[in-house]
This record gives C-alpha cells, sequence and structure tokens, in this order.
C-alpha cells in the first residue's frame, strides 16, 4: 500500500489530522497509567492474609456490666459456640484480626544492644528494632485460624498467661527474616519494652490488621495471651455455605448464654464481607478508573468516527473518481484504513512520551512505580485495533461509492 | 442580528444530526465527570460554619522533647494540648470567647420504662463557652455555666435526635439520663448542629461522621475518668494520666474579633512557650507555637483524600480530550460550510460577522451539552453517595454547582469553537464561489 498518496492527501487537512493525533497522543498516555493503576489495585486488593479465609467469620461482643472475670465468661462462651452445628472450632481474640483495621503493635528488638541503642536515640531507625503487630487469643487460634506453623511449636497450655506479657511468642517469617537476618529465629529472645519472650514457633505468612507498606505489611507475632477487657471477638471456623447460619445462631446464642451483652448489627461478618468492607475504597477505585478508560477510549473512538465519516462525505467525489479509474471497493477500503493506521501511529509517539510524563508525575505524588515497559506495545495494539474498528463503518460506506458519482457534476 | 444566528445555527444543527449529537454527547460525558469531581471537591473543602469561620482559630503549643522522633499513627502529638497547657491558656482570658474539648464516647442506658436496650452514643466533653463560640443553636434550656465547669457538674446537654429518642415529645430539661456508671440532669437540648466537616475533632477521628449526641463538662470527664475518644498521645512515663503536663489530648478553639487580637494572641502564645521553656517544661523553640485559622487549620489538615484529587485529575483530562473531540469536529462541520460562508461574505458579511455566527453555533452545542452533563453529574453524584465513605453522603449540588456545570459546558465549548470559528473566517469568498 502506498503511503505517499494518503500523506498528500491529509496534508490537506494538516489541522484536523494534528487534532486526532493529539486526541489519539492524550488517550494514549492516560490509558496507559490508568490501566497501571488498574492493575496495582488489583494487586492490593487480592493481598494473601495466610489465614483460611473462606471457612471463617467473625461476631463481636461486647459486653455490659461489670466483670471481674472475663476470661471464664469468654469459656462458657466457646462452649457454647463449638456446640453449634457446623462450627469446626471457635476462638476468643481481643480485637485483632487481618483487614480489621484495629491494631496493636508492639516495639520489638532483636537483642539487648538494640534495645539500648534504640533508648538512646528515643527512635526505632537504624536500630534493628521493628514495630510489628501483636494478636493475641485463646489457645487453638493457629490451627482455627489455618496458619501454617514452618518451625517449632504451637503453644501450649500453660504457655497462656491472662495479665501481663507472656514468656513466649510465635512470630511469622517475615519478622523473623527482618529482625534476625542471619540466623535461625527460633529459640531467639525478643525484647518488647522491658519484657523479653522466647520465640517458640514460626508461622509462615500472616497479614497485619492495618496494611502499611509491603514491606512491613506481614511483621506479626502471636502471643499465648487471653483476652480480657469486655469487648472480645469470636472467630468461628465452618464451611463456606454454613457461614452466614452459623452466625446468625451465634448470635441469639451468646445473648442466651448472657443476655449483659451488646452485639452491634454490624458486628457479626464472615471473612469475604471483612475483606470486601476493608477493600471498600479500593474496589471502587478500580471501577471508576476502569470506566473512566472505557470513557476515553469511547470518546476517542467517536472522534474517529464522526471524523472519517466526514472526510469520506467530503470525498465523495474523488472515491467516485478513483473507482471510475479501475480501483476495487477493496482498494478504497484499504486507502481509508491506511490513513487511519498512520494517524494513530503519528499519535502514538508523543502519546508514549505523555504517558511517561505522567507516570513520573504521579510516582512523586501517589507513590507509584515505573510503568512497565510492556504497557506501550500493548497501548499501541490497543489504539491502531481502537482505530481500525471506529473506521470500518465510514470505510466501508466509502467502498460502496458507486463511480457513477464521478460523472454527476454535484 | 442575534436571534438570526441562533435561527441559522439551530437549522445547521439538525442538518447534521449525527454529527451533533456526537458533539453533545462528548460534551456532555466530558462536563459530567468533572463537576462529579468538583463537586465532591467543594463539598470537602466547603466552609464549615459561613458567617463565623473568620473568626474562629485554634492555637497549637510544642510541648514536645527535643529528640521525640516517636511513631504516632494519627499524626504528630503537638496537634493537640496538655491538660496544663489548656487551662493556663483558659483562665489567662486572652481571646473573647475560648473553649477546650475531647472527644468522648459512653454507653448510654436507657430507663426501663422505655423498651430500648443499651447503646453507645458519641459526643464531646467541653468547657462552658463551646456553645457560645461555635453558635450552637438550643431547642431546649441552655448550656452549662463556668462554675458548674469548677464544680465538675453533673450536668449533659443532649442533641434534638437522642432527646427525642429518649424522652418523646416531653420537655428533656431536668430529666435524668445515665451515661456510663453515672447519672446526669439534662440542662439542655441543641438543634441537631452538625458542620461539615466537623473542625473541631481530633485529626484522628472522622470529620464527616455522626454528629454529637451528648455534651459534658470537661472537668466532670475527667474527675469520673470518662474514656477519650481520640488521639491520647504521652511521652513520659505516665502516659495515661490527662493531668499530666506531657500527655496531649485536648483540641482548643478560641473567637478573635480583629486581625489586632489576632496578632496580640500569636504574641500571647509565643510569650507563653517562652515562659514554660524558661521554667524547663517546653524544649522546643518558643516560635514553634502556632495559631491557625478554621479554614487555615482544615487546610493544613489535608482533608482531601489522594484518590479523590486522582479522580479529578482524571475526571479533567477526560475533559480535555472530549474538548479535543469537539474541535476537530466543529472544525471538519464549520469547513464543509465553506461555501454557505463565501455567500455571506459575498453578500458583504464581515469576518467578525463570521465569527459570531459560529461562536453563537458553538454556544448552542455547549447549552445542549451543559444540559447532558448536568444530568451525567447527577448521576456520577449518585454513584458517589452510594460509596462507604466518609465525605460520600454530603456529595450533592447546591445552585452554585448547578450554574457552574452550564457555565463551564459553554465556556468549553465556546472555547472548542474559537479555532474552528477563526479559520472558518479566513474563508476567502471567491475561491469558494467558484466551484459552487
Amino acid at each position: 500500500m502506498h503511503i505517499q498518496p494518503v500523506l498528500a492527501a491529509l496534508r490537506h487537512h494538516r489541522l484536523t489530522t494534528l487534532l486526532l493525533v493529539l486526541q489519539v497522543a492524550f488517550t494514549c498516555a492516560i490509558v496507559c497509567n490508568v490501566a497501571f493503576l488498574i492493575v496495582n489495585r488489583v494487586q492490593r486488593v487480592s493481598v494473601p492474609t495466610g489465614i483460611a479465609e473462606d471457612e471463617l467469620s467473625a461476631i463481636r461482643s461486647t459486653g455490659i456490666g461489670k466483670d471481674d472475670n472475663p476470661q471464664a465468661r469468654h469459656e462458657t462462651d466457646l462452649a457454647a459456640l463449638r456446640a453449634i452445628p457446623g462450627v469446626t472450632s471457635a476462638v476468643a481474640v481481643s480485637y485483632s484480626l487481618p483487614l480489621d483495621r484495629s491494631e496493636a503493635s508492639y516495639g520489638t528488638c532483636p537483642d539487648k544492644q538494640a534495645l539500648d541503642r534504640a533508648m538512646q536515640i528515643m527512635s526505632m531507625d537504624g536500630t534493628g528494632c521493628l514495630n510489628p503487630s501483636m494478636y493475641d487469643g485463646t489457645p487453638g487460634l493457629i490451627a482455627t485460624l489455618g496458619l501454617h506453623l514452618v518451625a517449632g511449636r504451637d503453644f501450649r497450655r500453660d504457655d497462656y498467661v491472662a495479665t501481663g506479657k507472656p514468656a513466649v511468642a510465635i512470630i511469622t517469617r517475615a519478622l523473623a527474616r527482618h529482625l534476625y537476618p542471619d540466623k535461625p529465629a527460633l529459640g531467639q529472645t525478643l525484647y518488647v519494652g522491658p519484657d523479653t519472650m522466647r520465640v517458640v514457633g514460626i508461622v509462615d505468612t500472616l497479614l497485619r490488621p492495618r496494611l502499611r507498606e509491603p514491606s512491613v505489611d506481614y511483621d506479626a507475632m502471636i502471643w499465648p495471651q487471653l483476652p480480657g477487657g469486655h469487648s472480645v471477638t469470636y472467630v468461628l471456623r465452618s464451611a463456606p455455605q454454613d457461614r452466614e447460619r452459623v452466625l446468625k445462631t451465634a448470635a441469639a446464642t451468646l445473648i442466651s448464654v448472657d443476655p449483659n451483652r451488646l452485639i452491634e448489627p454490624g458486628a457479626a461478618q464472615t471473612y469475604t464481607q471483612i475483606r470486601a468492607k476493608f477493600f471498600r475504597r479500593d474496589t471502587t477505585m478500580i471501577g471508576l478508573l476502569i470506566a473512566s478508560a472505557l470513557g476515553l477510549l469511547f470518546v476517542t473512538a467517536l472522534g474517529i468516527t464522526g471524523l472519517a465519516s466526514f472526510w469520506v462525505q467530503q470525498r465523495t467525489r474523488s472515491i467516485g473518481v478513483r473507482r471510475a479509474l479501475g480501483a476495487t471497493r477493496g482498494d478504497i477500503l484499504r486507502y481509508f484504513q491506511t490513513e487511519n493506521f498512520l494517524i494513530v501511529s503519528f499519535g502514538l509517539v508523543p502519546g508514549i512520551v505523555l504517558a511517561l510524563g505522567i507516570n513520573l508525575a504521579l510516582m512523586r505524588f501517589y507513590e507509584l512505580s515505573h510503568l512497565p515497559l510492556l504497557y506501550f506495545p500493548v497501548g499501541a495494539l490497543a489504539l491502531w485495533a481502537l482505530g481500525q474498528l471506529a473506521v470500518l463503518h465510514p470505510a466501508l460506506r466509502a467502498a460502496a461509492v458507486p463511480p457513477v458519482v464521478a460523472t454527476r457534476a454535484v | 442580528m442575534f436571534t438570526y444566528y441562533f435561527d441559522i445555527a439551530v437549522r445547521s444543527l439538525k442538518r447534521s444530526p449525527v454529527l451533533t449529537g456526537l458533539m453533545v454527547l462528548a460534551i456532555g460525558l466530558g462536563i459530567g465527570a468533572s463537576m462529579t469531581m468538583v463537586t465532591v471537591l467543594h463539598v470537602m473543602t466547603d466552609d464549615p460554619l459561613p458567617g463565623r469561620s473568620a473568626r474562629l482559630f485554634t492555637p497549637h503549643l510544642d510541648p514536645l522533647p527535643l529528640n521525640y522522633k516517636g511513631i504516632d499513627l494519627a499524626g504528630v502529638p503537638n496537634a493537640n494540648l496538655t491538660w496544663p497547657d489548656a487551662m493556663a491558656l483558659l483562665h489567662a482570658h486572652r481571646a473573647r470567647r475560648q473553649a477546650a474539648m475531647a472527644g468522648g464516647s459512653l454507653l448510654l442506658w436507657p430507663d426501663s420504662a422505655s423498651h430500648l436496650r443499651p447503646f453507645y452514643v458519641d459526643g464531646r466533653y467541653a468547657t462552658a463557652d463551646f456553645f457560645a463560640l461555635f453558635g450552637v443553636p438550643f431547642e431546649q434550656g441552655g448550656g452549662w455555666t463556668a462554675a458548674d465547669d469548677d464544680a465538675s457538674a453533673q450536668v449533659v446537654v443532649l442533641a434534638d435526635t437522642l432527646a427525642r429518642k429518649l424522652f418523646g415529645s416531653a420537655d428533656a430539661v431536668g430529666q435524668s439520663v445515665k451515661l456510663g456508671d453515672h447519672d446526669y440532669r439534662v440542662v439542655g437540648v441543641v438543634a441537631d448542629w452538625q458542620p461539615s466537616p466537623m473542625f473541631y475533632v481530633d485529626a484522628s477521628a472522622n470529620r464527616y461522621g455522626d454528629a454529637d449526641q451528648f455534651f459534658l463538662p470537661l472537668s466532670t470527664a475527667l474527675a469520673q475518668k470518662l474514656d477519650i475518644n481520640g488521639n491520647v498521645s504521652g511521652w513520659a512515663s505516665q502516659s495515661n494520666d490527662l493531668h499530666s503536663a506531657s500527655v496531649t489530648w485536648l483540641q482548643f478553639w478560641v473567637e478573635l474579633d480583629t486581625p489586632a487580637e489576632v496578632a496580640s494572641y500569636r504574641r500571647f502564645l509565643v510569650d507563653y512557650s517562652a515562659q514554660q521553656k524558661a521554667l524547663g517544661r517546653f524544649q522546643r523553640p518558643a516560635t514553634n507555637a502556632r495559631l491557625y485559622s478554621l479554614m487555615g487549620w482544615l487546610r493544613h489538615e489535608n482533608l482531601v483524600p489522594n484518590d479523590v484529587r486522582l479522580q479529578l485529575w482524571l475526571a479533567m483530562g477526560f475533559l480535555f480530550v472530549c474538548m479535543l473531540n469537539i474541535v476537530a469536529l466543529l472544525l471538519a462541520k464549520f469547513l464543509r460550510r465553506s461555501g454557505e460562508i463565501s455567500v455571506r461574505r459575498a453578500m458583504g458579511a464581515r469576518r467578525r460577522d463570521i465569527f459570531v455566527q459560529f461562536g453563537v453555533e458553538s454556544a448552542l452545542i455547549g447549552i445542549a451539552g451543559g444540559a447532558l452533563g448536568l444530568l451525567v453529574a447527577q448521576l456520577g453524584l449518585w454513584s458517589v453517595r452510594q460509596r462507604p465513605d466518609d465525605y460520600a453522603h454530603l456529595a450533592k449540588m447546591d445552585p452554585s454547582m448547578l450554574l457552574g456545570t452550564l457555565v463551564l459546558a459553554i465556556a468549553a465549548s465556546v472555547l472548542a469553537g474559537l479555532l474552528p470559528a477563526w479559520r472558518a473566517c479566513r474563508v476567502a469568498p471567491s475561491l469558494q464561489l467558484k466551484t459552487l
């Protein structure tokens, strides 16, 4: 296909072509970045927690009235909850659960020297101390949540304390790596404020309740500490399809065991709902980004179609002349398709440069990473395909122009 | 002449309905998306107390130790005041009105006559001047006095919704309410008052959440050791003692009427900090003391989340691409009528007449696009209201935004039509006439 005649014809419509080229450029730039944002968000929304989410549900109970022995009450409640048909296991935690927002975290140092250094400079930067989150719970937490112990052992009955800090702890593999990069963490002593704890077990993955940044999101420790206080969350494990029924029965059971409590309407949720609630803002954003990318592509396609059909109308006479001189319908079709291909190609060059520019701006203001180079060929292909699709209808109309038009005076 | 242009513009638009439809659609979508996000931004940065906000200020001191580098999940501790500092500022009476406050959440025990179960309510612990300072309107009774503050009286002011829930239409003043472990006597009921954003809450609190349902004297809350709903930050060993000089938890607001008063209050804050530094309490420079105006404080707190800003930029980019679209389509449309233009020019129309004619046509497309844009924006705002975000329920268009939409649409169209109209009016009459 000869490009020369196409280019020559475009020279007559310099301004309009320029506008179309600009439109393609901006669309390419914006859509590439939006696609990148979407991929980022989807990655964030599907972050693994390490627990058996599809089998878990949680119900939060707030005690009202005086309570001298919360642990005994929890035991009674748990016994009643375990008796519900469908519940395979149940534990109580104070409030921390992955993706449940409420976090308790403690400054933790790997050894005495690090702790002294941190106390001296009144900060944890550069000392090797970290701020992992803490999960407490009644016996059986690891089994109920479905965590994988990769080293050491689970807690024993006598490890559990009701008040004060315990003597042992289980940490995640990520925390072990960050605190003790060059030696095995099992058996080491953690310094948490004035107390010490020995690491007796390491679990594979456990996400923090609140996400901060990817490097610290899996720093967590589990303490054999029984929940106290008048608010407690009961975690129930059951088959995925039983969860709704189990939650309703659990609420009723807890009230019947002890009516002196509050179970707020939104306090009983399956883990699917907890995850959806945590990421609702991100999911909305993903939807919005998809809508704007599609809207942008739609408007560009509209522009291409509108302009192309206008040019076809304008050039009806010359198309007729070409057909009369021997061009086939396919030639006319290919002419318009080539023209569109060239315009989109001209638009892609500034488009890619602009995309990089927008990406740099987003990196600064929005904590994004570099746009991977793969997005450019994919974006180019998408825009070429879009252009060809948009120009198809006007091009077919052009190809349908009969040669006799050339002989008419109008 | 204008009606003539209007007439030929309408005819020309009717002649190419598809092209006109495309242009109106493009403008409508672009304007709709932009105005949705602009409205959300407007709602989030709007003045919460118009008429009063210019006179309200919040002082901030810096009692932190020099080398404090602790992590605080909800902001820097010196966004709040310590109890000794707040009381010192209160008793110095350097402002016309002033109030210290903190958030609270208490369990309300309805009396056994009503069949309500106990429930938690959010409210505020404040000093007596709170109501006069912010101009909170009362339905029944009034606030408490400074004497009640000093005596830690067990009085409470309820919000209208709560009073109605507990006492129906009966007079609530004089009744007793059990909050937490204590009974309080109702001295007043405020009309539903909720400035948005709630600028006076702690930095970590939800600024677009529910209104305060009860108001208690601050000294009473301290005396009865009630729970504080907010950021309580300490840096020394007694981190739980709210009377301590190293625990910040109070918000403080003052009313200053003239710029001279503002300047003198600023000086007072610096002098107070210098004095505390001389006494050995403060370690940081006295000039760290700040006085923020209400709007200045909101700007400092940067309430607009990054996501909303990103959406705004996305909407603006979309509008820009839509406008490019319109320019190209208008250019094509106008240049096609070169024959008509040359006839008009040959009959004596000046260049500017042609320019105005096409300007009117662009404006007409703008009006149609603006109407569509309003519909799209209303749809967009409805979808924003469905979001679970705190600010979401406020996303509504007020008259200024409605007008702004139409003005933006017409302005965008006219702007987009400038280049095509200019090109059209430069058409040489004779050349075109020859090919007719």
